[in-house]
């Protein structure tokens, strides 16, 4: 080794600032702690925040959108001479706001897992402690936080514009609540389909048509089709019909149970009875989209 | 480690110790194979396999804390920095925030990249992409490092460089390396230790200073004097008196290398072989312009071996156990 060690010197002589290798003996937090991590790039990701400021423009401004309108409708109501309540429900702010955050989650799902896929950064997490599943769950829990940021910011600044308007401390907050409960089932919804639409393809392109595809062809779908059954007197059809989309799914579980105005035609939300079905098909999609993931990614490994 | 259509490996059995080891074979040999079992991404169908003294089938998460992996394809996204990549990683890999961002700028130091670790990766070119890689398998300080095809698509600079940092990975950072190729030639100058496989089958398994030192042939040439006009005669003369075996000396085997026929072709048994050289050029009172070990291409330790197993290997009537064990434990100390 008597060459090796003549070598080294050489090296060390010619190149001042080189302090040499140093182990590390510090702590590994692993599996767990690479799971948070991943779940934290995510959702920092879906904003844009450590990435290029291209990469903010989209998000940022559709979270400005969906924050603007709820400070607008805020002063709106304040501005209403004996006003009691606000302009809007909270239950219904989603539902009226659905393009933008089907844009939102069109964008930022390819972003949480095509990049990876596309550029084949997969492995590099796979031959970590991680496994299968932590990978996953990061980044889905990480896109449905992100969707939840999205859709509850602007709920939490109607109720504090209503607190500040002196409404009715006990039902705004009730009804906060139950909007809260609204669009985090939304949320994890949106970003189960979003997620496996988007790990399908490595194009982001690609993705992102797919994700606006799947939300609103089945929209306009579902609600064109209701609106006929309601105009041809088939009233009992409507609230079947709903089960086809997905913002018409959280329309009906809310409708049922969450005390929100139904927005299908005629206002033909779904009964309680009508809504555990409801709650049933948003929980198998949502366990659905997670097992297609698990799949997607299990030869995926390298 | 059997595919539903293909047996990647078959029966292979061999031992890895510390040190920097190369796995030499063709295309579609089962190398890139033999790493995912080492990681635990996919098991093998049948026999075991363990690395730094844990067993891949149960201990996976615990292998993958210690071990680096290097992949062969590209695996950068192009819209984030080195650093902000690496640091990542290392977040991945279990390093506490602090400790991410100081062992991302050590790392990123000692693979060779400086001020552009902070650009995109987009605008790099293959040379630092592989610096970049090979820091994200580095980063959390593993024991064991596995680098699949380091040198593709590298140029012969960048080749040479690569493979002085995978030396230096073993010699300064005290961490052992398996490193695949398909050219013999180049691990030859990293490895202590080179595993030949073929068809998911051992060829050959030994320490690289076997491959090199009953194969070395030594490259002279000299020049002319005015009392030897033919100074590569002359010294082949001396040279075949003084007891030393040249290869292809009817200009054979020189054909069609560089200054054929004025280079001599010698067998190197060992030292004295030089020593004899060095007393014949200068007895003779010629210049030596150039003395250099021509080694043995893979393609000569592939035919060689490949025929050789080809007629030993005796087709058994069931696959017995494929073991693969891996004892990359020891940090040594140098």
């Amino acid at each position: 080794m008597s060459t090796e060690t003549k070598a080294a010197a050489g090296r060390d002589a010619s190149r001042i600032h080189n302090i040499g290798y140093r182990s590390y003996d510090g702590p590994r937090l692993g599996r767990a702690y690479a799971r948070r991590s991943l779940f934290s790039q995510t959702l920092r990701g879906s904003f844009g925040l450590g990435r290029s400021a291209k990469s903010k423009v989209l998000p940022m401004l559709l979270f400005g959108v969906m924050a603007l309108v709820a400070a607008i409708l805020v002063a709106v109501s304040m501005a209403a001479p004996d006003a009691t309540k606000l302009v809007i429900e909270y239950t219904s702010y989603a539902i009226y706001l659905q393009a933008v955050i089907g844009l939102f989650i069109a964008a930022q799902a390819p972003q949480a897992v095509s990049r990876d896929l596309r550029f084949k950064s997969v492995p590099l997490y796979f031959s970590r402690p991680i496994e299968r599943a932590d990978y996953v769950v990061a980044k889905f829990a990480a896109t449905a936080s992100a969707l939840f940021i999205l859709t509850g910011v602007p709920l939490l600044i109607l109720y504090v514009g209503s607190l500040l308007a002196k409404f009715d401390f006990a039902d705004q907050t009730k009804w906060f609540g139950q909007g809260l409960v609204s669009v985090a089932l939304l949320s994890v919804l949106f970003a189960g389909l979003g997620l496996v639409m988007a790990a399908l393809t490595p194009r982001r392109g690609f993705g992102v048509a797919a994700v606006i595809a799947l939300l609103t062809i089945t929209y306009g779908a579902v609600s064109t089709v209701q609106a006929i059954a309601w105009e041809t007197g088939s009233d009992g059809a409507v609230q079947w019909l709903g089960l086809f989309s997905p913002i018409t799914l959280i329309d009906g579980v809310q409708t049922a149970f969450l005390g929100a105005p139904s927005a299908f035609p005629g206002e033909a939300g779904p009964g309680a009875g009508a809504g555990v079905v409801y709650l049933i098909v948003v929980l198998a999609l949502v366990a659905g989209s997670y097992a297609v993931l698990m799949r997607r990614y299990r030869r995926a490994g390298l | 480690m059997r595919f539903p259509r293909v047996t990647a490996l078959d029966r292979l059995t061999l031992d890895i110790g510390p040190g920097v080891t190369g796995l030499v074979g063709s295309n579609g040999a089962g190398k890139s194979t033999l790493i995912k079992i080492l990681l635990g991404l996919s098991p093998a169908t049948e026999g075991r396999a363990e690395v730094l003294g844990l067993d891949v089938a149960t201990s996976g998460a615990a292998i993958r804390e210690r071990v680096g992996y290097m992949p062969e394809h590209d695996c950068l996204p192009p819209d984030v920095s080195a650093t902000e990549f690496v640091v990542h990683m290392a977040r991945m890999s279990g390093l506490p925030p602090t400790a991410a961002r100081e062992r991302t700028a050590d790392t990123l130091r000692h693979v060779g990249l400086y001020e552009e670790r902070y650009r995109p990766i987009g605008g790099y070119s293959t040379g630092m992409k592989q610096r970049v890689k090979l820091a994200q398998a580095l980063v959390h300080d593993p024991q064991l490092v596995l680098l699949d095809e380091p040198t593709n698509g590298l140029d012969p600079v960048g080749r040479d460089e690569m493979l002085g940092l995978i030396r230096r990975i073993h010699t300064d950072f005290g961490i052992s390396v398996l490193v695949t190729s398909h050219l013999l030639g180049e691990l030859e100058r990293t490895c202590d230790h080179v595993v030949v496989i073929d068809g998911g089958t051992l060829l050959r398994s030994s320490a690289t200073s076997d491959f090199t030192q009953t194969t070395a042939t030594l490259a002279v040439e000299v020049t002319d004097s005015e009392t030897h006009p033919d100074g590569t005669g002359a010294l082949r003369e001396v040279l075949t008196d003084a007891g030393v075996t040249l290869i292809g000396h009817d200009g054979i085997d020189t054909e069609g290398l560089p200054g054929a026929g004025h280079i001599l072709l010698i067998e190197a048994t060992g030292e004295e072989t030089y020593d004899v050289v060095r007393d014949s050029v200068a007895g003779l009172g010629l210049g030596l312009v150039r003395m250099e070990q021509r080694r043995h291409q893979i393609a000569e330790v592939f035919r060689t071996e490949q025929g050789a197993a080809r007629t030993a290997a005796v087709p058994a009537a069931a696959t017995t156990a494929g073991v693969v064990q891996q004892k990359g434990s020891g940090r040594d100390e140098h």
